[in-house]
């Protein structure tokens, strides 16, 4: 089972600590999550034409410099920001376009994430170890979701670490357990959605993008979860504009929300929130089981 | 107790009054303080920045008075007995689970399963409750003055649940012989739960119980009754024909 | 002729049939539909409702006896009996419990509750347990006075249905035993038929008397491992963290549960496989869903050592352990304990042939009787009835179970000290072989004569 958290700014002040924040809260949720933590970070939009890509290697020394510079060769790179075992670098390609030429040359690093303003990084590992391992402190944006994580049938591994991309600009991380993702895995890769784990999770974010592909919007796709996914969970999504959350109709994995002026936080226990400046006034509720909740910079539903 | 002195923790001099920070005071402290209160101990207690901790005054039996000023996580006082515990703030999951007596009021909202498995005392709960509110109660009463979530009052033994607001869905699933009183709308009733008459017992009974509770806004004539319909309480068994 | 003597011509021509029953040459029975699923079927047809029973599953599986002790020989050398010490004893719960248990034998007493068994039953696996130098453990029930009277380590279960959980009995325990499920029916909730409620039963479990107990078969305020944690960490702040908190399983995905019965904190591992017993459950849940003890052990203490964990998280197995031999064997694959339920039953005298005029009166015999939900057992062990309860004596009662424990752990120590053992935990999976393809791919341990381990090397986490 595990942690779940996600903050979206409101406000310039808190985009700057924005990752401060995020790992304080990562880690009042290691108790639930000790096996390994992540986070998807929105912040420094790529320019029009180009995009971002996180990718990780997890032996150390690695020449990304070398990798970057074969890059910039066929479509133009800037310069990879190393953050422990992750790379992030803008391409200037479409992301489709710079994940094939990278799978293609480069087949030993993973693509983690890929979009304008996506970053995803995550490690096996305690909570506490990744927050100081990726400098979260360092880090600012615009919103971001994070994760915390205790394996329940598959193994502790980077990539079986949430949050799991699920298009671009997109991620999953999820709390519960489901119960017919076997099944659905088979479906999905018929489609041509790829999987690298046997995590179940990882099936919930394949479906996601399965759904969006075919051309339902995000509420249509989470609506669909309802349907066709079976068991316990807690979403959030991270999305360009900000994030969703959905609770199966039984809902008995946490989910707490919080608002104030600044900020619009979602956690899987209070004591997360408890972190967040001027959490003591804020209004804080539950959301209903199997209702989807968007939040959006332009919109509110 | 004593009045040694000890960071986070003040002993108000001769008024049998503690305050204990939290921001401080490691939680094991607070509760060891909690269930070490004898006949002399101090009466009255004020717990400060709870930030969500867990299990904050659980397991109290003596008869004293705490007020915890701020939210608390999950089983804010588990199992208490005999003391009137006070949260001036919202409570996370299993808020007074299994509480044996004595009374524990929440001024803001509960999280799931708010009063589980209680076996006695009140449990007042000022703003809402999520789901599952009453869960497997064994005699505690519950009074909320807001809305509580979807299947409250599943498999509810024994005592009485009193929404003012309205009910989510699957009210009373299972239910046994607790009694089930609401005010506003009931989104759908559980298997089992039946509406049942509102007499003058009835009436009475809630009077009772939302004087005690504390809420003087609402009028038991506006309630309605809910129970079990008792045709879960034993197996159905056929008999056709000859072996 | 009247309608009465083409009764009697009916009722003589069946009961000439009756007496007719029964094998003789030429007549083959069916291998998938034999006697019992016959009878099944036609007990369904005519009830509309599924069969509950008690005991474990009946049918064969892998078990202990497919595996076998390598005893000494020219490279290994015995310890003399008497003389030369093989000890017993085992600590429970030394991970974050100020007061662990530290039980003489490594055998306890399975979870059962009253209300599935009487109260003088009850006061005999305490007695006996208590002559013995172990623990026994409360069930669906809650604490009998009794139990806590005549146990001197009495375990204390919380279930989902929290039927009479209150602090005191908490702080009463010696340890607290989470029941997540049990082997006979993971993912089950307790049973306990209308006909078993009696008055304490009923006021005990706060219930109606007489209707037929059905409890949840999820916890009331907790579902999954990072919620459990923050469950057993109330536990502990409410019993001033003296107390072993154990967390029990119905055998099905050993490793994961077991890994993640520690990471939520638990201090003792209960594995119970599919062989576990119950009072009372569906038929198909017993002999259906659940995986064999055999099965489950191995997985079990992988995960233990994954996390750098085995001896210092304990694991207790139980389902089907019927003698020395299996305990010692339980233990040899790395167990720290075993623990018995219907074998201890069975030690008070449950299914003995000297009932067997009872048994005859409500259409059982000894060695078959597992109709346990319905209170009318004539030893006067699975019962409400005061009358068939006041047949048993407690005192004679714990002292078998005494005589049966002390003969397990003899057994056990003869086959330790016949591998060179001086402590039963010594014991380990070099000391066994397989006789079956199936035990020794369960056990991980090698065929018989050979150095084979069917599946060595594949991907087991399960």
């Amino acid at each position: 089972m595990c942690g779940i958290a996600g903050l979206f700014s409101k406000s310039t002040d808190l985009n700057e600590g924005l990752g401060s924040h995020l790992g304080e809260m990562l880690l009042q949720l290691s108790d639930r999550g000790p096996d390994s933590a992540g986070v998807a970070f929105y912040r420094d939009p790529a320019p029009a034409g180009a995009c971002k890509v996180s990718l990780l290697e997890p032996a150390p020394g690695y020449d990304w410099e070398g990798m970057r510079d074969a890059l910039a060769d066929a479509f133009g790179a800037g310069e990879p920001e190393v953050r422990a075992s992750h790379a992030v670098l803008v391409v200037e390609a479409e992301a489709t376009e710079a994940e094939t030429w990278l799978r293609e040359r480069y087949p030993e690093l993973r693509v983690m994430s890929a979009g304008q303003t996506i970053e995803i990084y995550k490690e096996e590992g305690s909570p506490r170890r990744f927050v100081e391992r990726f400098a979260l402190a360092d880090m600012q944006g615009s919103h971001a979701l994070g994760h915390t994580r205790m394996a329940t049938e598959s193994r502790v591994t980077t990539e079986h670490s949430h949050p799991f991309s699920t298009g671009l600009d997109l991620c999953l991380v999820h709390n519960g357990s489901l119960s017919n993702h076997n099944r659905l895995r088979i479906k999905l890769r018929r489609e041509g959605i790829e999987f690298q784990t046997d995590n179940d999770s990882e099936v919930a974010a394949g479906y996601l993008t399965y759904r969006l592909r075919e051309g339902a919007s995000l509420e249509q796709a989470l609506e669909g979860c309802l349907e066709d996914l079976d068991g316990f969970y807690t979403f959030a999504v991270g999305t360009a504009d900000g994030f969703a959350v959905l609770r199966d109709p039984i809902a008995c994995k946490p989910a707490v929300m919080a608002e104030t002026d600044d900020w619009v936080a979602m956690a899987s226990e209070y004591r997360a929130i408890a972190v967040l400046p001027g959490a003591e006034e804020a209004a804080v509720w539950e959301p209903e089981p199997g209702r989807v909740y968007v939040w959006e910079r332009a919109r509110v539903t | 107790m004593g009045t040694r002195a000890r960071p986070g923790v003040r002993v108000g001099a001769g008024t049998g009054y503690v305050t204990v920070d939290l921001a401080e005071t490691p939680l094991r402290e607070l509760n060891a303080g909690l269930h070490a209160v004898d006949g002399d101990g101090p009466r009255r207690w004020r717990v400060l920045n709870p930030r969500g901790a867990h299990a904050v005054a659980a397991g109290i039996d003596a008869e004293i008075e705490v007020d915890v000023d701020g939210h608390v996580g999950y089983y804010c006082a588990g199992m208490n007995k005999r003391a009137v515990v006070r949260v001036h703030g919202n409570c996370g999951t299993g808020a007074a689970e299994n509480i044996m007596s004595g009374a524990v009021v929440v001024d803001g909202n509960a999280s799931q399963s708010a009063g589980a498995t209680g076996r006695g005392g009140m449990l007042v709960i000022r703003g809402n409750a999520a789901a599952r509110c009453g869960i497997s109660m064994k005699g505690v009463d519950i009074v909320v003055r807001g809305s509580v979530g979807h299947v409250s009052g599943f498999m509810a033994q024994k005592g009485r649940l009193v929404i003012c607001g309205d009910a989510g869905d699957a009210l009373g699933d299972s239910i046994y012989e607790a009694q089930i009183y609401v005010r506003g709308k009931v989104a759908g009733l559980g298997a089992d739960c039946i509406e049942k008459e509102l007499d003058d017992r009835c009436r009475g009974e809630l009077r009772e119980l939302l004087e005690r509770a504390g809420i003087d806004d609402c009028e038991p004539e506006d309630f309605r009754r809910y129970g079990s319909a008792r045709r879960l309480y034993n197996f159905q068994v056929d008999d056709a024909g000859p072996d | 002729m009247t309608e009465f003597d083409t009764l009697g011509k009916a009722r003589d021509e069946r009961e000439r049939r009756a007496s007719q029953r029964g094998w003789r040459p030429g007549l083959r029975e069916s291998a998938l539909f034999d006697r019992n699923v016959i009878h099944e079927i036609q007990r369904a047809a005519r009830e509309g409702i599924y069969d509950i029973r008690g005991f474990g599953a009946k049918r064969a599986v892998p078990h202990f006896d497919d595996l076998l002790f390598l005893g000494a020989s020219m490279s290994r050398y015995p310890l003399e009996g008497y003389r030369e010490r093989c000890d017993t004893d085992v600590v429970l719960g030394d991970r974050h419990a100020s007061r662990p248990l530290h039980l003489d034998i490594p055998i306890t007493i399975a979870g059962m509750s009253f209300g599935a068994l009487s109260g003088p039953a009850k006061e005999a696996l305490g007695r006996g347990a208590s002559q013995a130098g172990t623990s026994t453990t409360t069930g669906d029930g809650g604490m009998t006075a009794e139990e806590r009277e005549h146990s001197s380590v009495l375990v204390y279960q919380l279930l989902p249905s929290r039927y009479g959980m209150n602090p005191d009995d908490l702080r009463r325990a010696d340890a607290i035993e989470i029941v997540v499920g049990q082997g006979a029916k993971p993912g089950g909730g307790g049973v306990l038929l209308g006909q078993k409620i009696s008055d304490r039963v009923a006021e005990m479990r706060d219930l109606p008397k007489g209707i037929d107990q059905r409890s949840a078969c999820r916890h009331p305020d907790w579902t999954g491992p990072d919620d459990l944690e923050i469950k057993i960490h109330e536990l502990r702040e409410i019993t001033d963290w003296e107390k072993p908190i154990f967390v029990k399983i119905g055998a099905t995905r050993p490793y994961f549960d077991t890994a993640l019965a520690v990471k939520a904190g638990a201090d003792v591992v209960v594995l119970d496989g599919m062989q576990g017993g119950t009072a009372a459950t569906q038929e198909v849940f017993i002999e259906h869903v659940g995986i064999p003890t055999l099965a489950a052990v191995r997985p079990a203490v992988d995960a233990l050592q994954d996390l750098d964990m085995h001896r210092r998280v304990q694991l207790v197995v139980s389902g089907g352990i019927r003698s020395g031999a299996d305990v010692a064997k339980v233990l040899a694959l790395g167990a720290d304990a075993a623990s018995i339920g219907v074998a201890a039953i069975v030690a008070l005298g449950d299914n003995s042939p000297a009932h067997e005029e009872g048994y005859a009166e409500i259409a059982t015999s000894a060695g078959y009787y597992d109709d346990w939900h319905e209170g009318r057992d004539p030893a006067g062990i699975s019962t409400q009835d005061d009358d068939l309860a006041a047949r048993f004596d407690p005192e004679l009662g714990g002292r078998r179970l005494a005589n049966y424990l002390h003969t397990m752990v003899l057994e056990a120590q003869t086959i330790a000290r016949a591998c060179g053992k001086s402590h039963l935990h010594n014991l380990e999976p070099e000391d066994l072989v397989a006789v079956s393809v199936e035990a020794a791919a369960m056990a991980r341990v090698p065929l018989a004569g050979t150095s084979w381990i069917p599946g060595a090397g594949t991907a087991v986490n399960s």
